[in-house]
């Protein structure tokens, strides 16, 4: 069985609609504050995805370097939005973003 | 075979995507997200970034999504009253990522026709794609890799200081009073005669008897 060979333009494009279906995400559930953070990580996978296919392709290890270091400041990320959650509904009792609105004004 | 692998793990990777983001039950989409991550480790294994792969599965599926199905579970939240007008906003949503794979792609198929990869380095191949990542890492990036590790370090004390809560109840010693106590303020010296004159009461006792 054959498929042709995956070329750098494969990875890139599954990159992409990767990240596409993120953004999707981010407007569909605009409501719950979890999802929301989950497609974020989805966006940033899709971004590694990408740095990674160009390192192999070009032969160059920066992109992984860089990936490493995507990788760190996404988990300190995720971490801290975590914690905010949890104390904006020890206030608030709701995670609804139609909801918080205290600084509207 | 590397392409059918590669066409698999794209299919099983969008599939998990798509219902992250339309799961109706918050844990599951953080199950669907574990998912997600596994495959895409998958797909860097094709690529040859060992290492990475490894650490997106340590890294996210180990921690991180830990943390947010503890996160799930710890609030409790109303998925009907969240779930309340989901598909109202479809029809933008759709069109604006539709247009943005779209775009993607033609660009990226017509651009990046590089089908082979360059001939791996010698070195990569003698010693492995970690030990050079960690050649790389700790030559030429020694100063991010410190800025990233203090980074990490923000995040614990931030994540901590956030979600504390000092409980009212419970009875604690200030450290820097016991540090500044004085021996003046806790021992007091009571002047004591070394003997008593105990013969007396001895004494009335025999003459009454």
């Amino acid at each position: 069985m054959s498929f042709g060979t995956v070329t750098l333009g494969h990875y890139l494009s599954l990159g992409g609609i990767l990240f596409a279906l993120s953004v999707v995400g981010i407007f569909l559930n605009r409501r719950n504050l979890i999802v929301l953070l989950m497609a974020i990580e989805l966006m940033l996978l899709a971004v590694n995805l990408n740095f990674i296919a160009f390192s192999h392709f070009l032969g160059d290890m920066g992109g992984q370097v860089f990936v490493f270091f995507i990788l760190t400041v996404a988990a300190a990320e995720s971490a801290i939005g975590l914690a905010i959650l949890v104390v904006l509904f020890r206030n608030r009792a709701t995670i609804n973003v139609d909801e918080l609105d205290a600084l509207k004004g | 075979m590397t392409s059918a692998l590669f066409y698999f793990f794209s299919f099983v990777l969008l599939f998990a995507a798509f219902r992250v983001i339309t799961a109706r039950s918050t844990v599951h989409a953080a199950l669907f997200l574990v998912l997600a991550f596994g495959t895409a480790s998958c797909v860097w294994m094709l690529l040859r970034a060992e290492f990475l792969a490894i650490a997106l599965v340590l890294v996210y599926v180990g921690a991180v999504m830990v943390l947010f199905l503890f996160v799930v579970m710890m609030l409790d939240v109303d998925a009907d009253q969240v779930r309340q007008g989901f598909w109202k906003h479809f029809p933008l949503a759709g069109f604006i990522g539709a247009l943005i794979a779209l775009e993607m792609a033609l660009v990226l198929m017509g651009g990046f026709r590089l089908t082979e990869a360059p001939p791996p380095d010698p070195l990569e191949l003698k010693l492995g794609n970690s030990k050079v990542l960690g050649i790389e890492i700790y030559t030429h990036y020694l100063y991010p890799l410190q800025v990233a590790a203090v980074l990490l370090l923000v995040a614990i004390i931030a994540a901590i200081a956030l979600t504390l809560r000092h409980r009212k109840d419970t009875r604690r010693m200030d450290p820097s009073l016991q540090v500044r106590a004085k021996k003046a303020e806790r021992v007091r010296l009571v002047p004591m005669r070394p003997t008593l004159d105990l013969p007396s009461a001895t004494k009335s006792e025999g003459k009454e008897a």
